[in-house]
């Protein structure tokens, strides 16, 4: 019958619209960011989920030799000391005067020790070599080489509390974001204080910077100086992606 | 078969199914998000290349005069990051470049979402209805080179048939739009895929069947040119075989 089968269509389109819509609305399958009524954030969030939802935890992102580590723009900002770059860090400048010596990574928040590591602390830690291949929304690629310590690892340090949900990042250049727990224990997830076989460089995101090998580029924060641990989601205001109108899961 | 389209044959006549036109449309609108915020993203770096790696510091394959980002230019000092003379390089920009990747990305991906969801649901519904292997898969008798060349004559002559209304397509017809269910469209959701570096970490074989991630974005981008052109040619055909007739018989039925 004619009307019997537009009905039938029609309910299989509004079930399907609405598992979708509950998706986005739920939360489900962890705490989704907020969406602000925007549909495009909506958009972002309906990746996110289905990513969470049908890829495998935590796979590793190809590695290459080091025969395939190519040229490598830096970009963005490639000095906060520099007075004429955006975003200029007196505080970054006058840690840059001392090689870094000075240098501190604190750790805050839903961990057991909160605590601060200088570059030699997280040296000892033991390290991670990789060569990745880093995906900018621009649209280029370029393959290095990076070494440090995988953030799971100083994590565990700290001791991550079971609420945990998050891990938010801020940089000497102003910028905050964050990564959900999923990236953060990655083991391809490190706290880089190498490049190529040599110390960061500067317009890289020295001292330290993250990688984040599964996401785009601008996920891998350069210019580290606080990681805040939490069981709610952290847009990070105006220094943050998403109020920059950028998308806070960049898996894709 | 239960499932005929019951509803044209008991009009008397062959019009599109109602899930046809919908989908049509919805695809219509995705296709054209995706079409404008592509080339939106691609003007933030309008250069293609292949293989795995492609940037500012190493040879395009080709580069598009869509934006003022397409040549080198504002770059600093090149620094070798080792001490052969054929080192990789770095250097910082000097510019500030066109970017509106924000909102072109993330509304590139929500029309994807409807692109990618309606086609699964057009494909499930064009096999068990029998309208793909009704409709436009072309019959072994008719795929004859002699037919092929007179249906290809009279289409470089602009002699188009009168629009029909529905589905009953002509030989290159049938070819083009199967060309574009099967093969361009799909080709392009997959190499979408192959440049996504969750979904590629989970599945290499995505981007290394197609050489790499710049390989994959460059297919893409050759995709969108295929559909841009059938594009180009199906509203020419549209227009040449009675543009009110066919709207109204893809938007409303017979």
């Amino acid at each position: 019958m004619k009307t019997h089968q537009l009905i039938t269509r029609r309910q299989a389109l509004i079930a399907g619209l609405a598992s979708a819509g509950g998706l986005l609305l739920s939360g489900w399958p962890r705490k989704l960011p907020p969406t602000y009524g925007n549909i495009l954030r909506m958009g972002d969030n309906l990746t996110y989920a289905v990513h969470d939802a049908l890829l495998p935890g935590q796979s590793l992102a190809r590695e290459y030799s080091r025969k395939e580590i190519s040229s490598f723009p830096a970009t963005g900002n490639t000095n906060p000391g520099d007075p004429d770059k955006p975003k200029p860090s007196e505080t970054y400048r006058h840690l840059q005067r001392g090689g870094f010596a000075d240098w501190r990574l604190s750790i805050e928040g839903l961990v057991a020790r909160p605590g601060s590591y200088s570059l030699a602390d997280l040296k000892r830690f033991p390290s991670r070599t990789q060569i990745t291949k880093h995906i900018c929304e621009e649209g280029w690629s370029a393959i290095g080489e990076w070494t440090g310590v995988p953030l799971s690892r100083v994590l565990d340090a700290a001791g991550i509390l079971p609420t945990a949900r998050f891990v938010s990042l801020y940089s000497y250049d102003d910028w905050a974001d964050s990564i959900d727990m999923l990236d953060a224990l990655h083991p391809q997830t490190l706290l880089a204080y190498s490049m190529n076989g040599r110390d960061l460089p500067i317009p890289h995101g020295a001292p330290v910077r993250l990688r984040v090998e599964t996401q785009l580029g601008y996920k891998s924060m350069k210019y580290l100086q606080r990681i805040v641990v939490r069981d709610e989601f952290d847009d990070g205001g105006e220094k943050g992606s998403i109020q920059n109108g950028w998308s806070w899961y960049a898996g894709i | 078969m239960v499932e005929l389209p019951a509803p044209a044959v008991q009009a008397g006549r062959i019009g599109h199914s109602r899930w046809v036109r919908i989908s049509h449309w919805i695809v219509t609108v995705s296709f054209m998000t995706l079409a404008f915020t592509g080339i939106v993203i691609l003007m933030a770096h309008p250069r293609l290349y292949w293989g795995e790696v492609g940037n500012d510091l190493t040879p395009a394959l080709i580069e598009l005069p869509i934006s003022r980002n397409h040549r080198h230019g504002g770059w600093e000092k090149t620094i070798p990051f080792f001490q052969d003379a054929a080192s990789p390089v770095s250097a910082s920009r000097t510019y500030e470049i066109f970017n509106k990747n924000g909102w072109g990305r993330s509304l590139h991906f929500l029309a994807a979402w409807f692109l990618v969801l309606t086609g699964v649901i057009y494909l499930l519904a064009g096999v068990f209805t029998g309208h793909f292997r009704r409709h436009l898969l072309p019959r072994s008798a008719e795929l004859t080179p002699d037919l092929l060349w007179r249906d290809l004559r009279d289409h470089a002559r602009l002699r188009i048939r009168a629009a029909t209304g529905g589905p009953n397509y002509g030989l290159l017809q049938k070819c083009a739009y199967f060309a574009v269910v099967f093969l361009a469209l799909p080709l392009a959701v997959v190499t979408g895929l192959a440049m996504s570096p969750a979904i590629t970490a989970a599945y290499p074989f995505l981007s290394g069947m197609f050489g790499g991630f710049q390989s994959a974005r460059t297919i893409h981008f050759v995709a969108f040119v295929v559909l841009m052109l059938f594009l180009l040619v199906h509203v020419v055909m549209i227009i040449k075989s009675g543009f009110k007739r066919q709207m109204r018989s893809m938007t409303f039925g017979e």
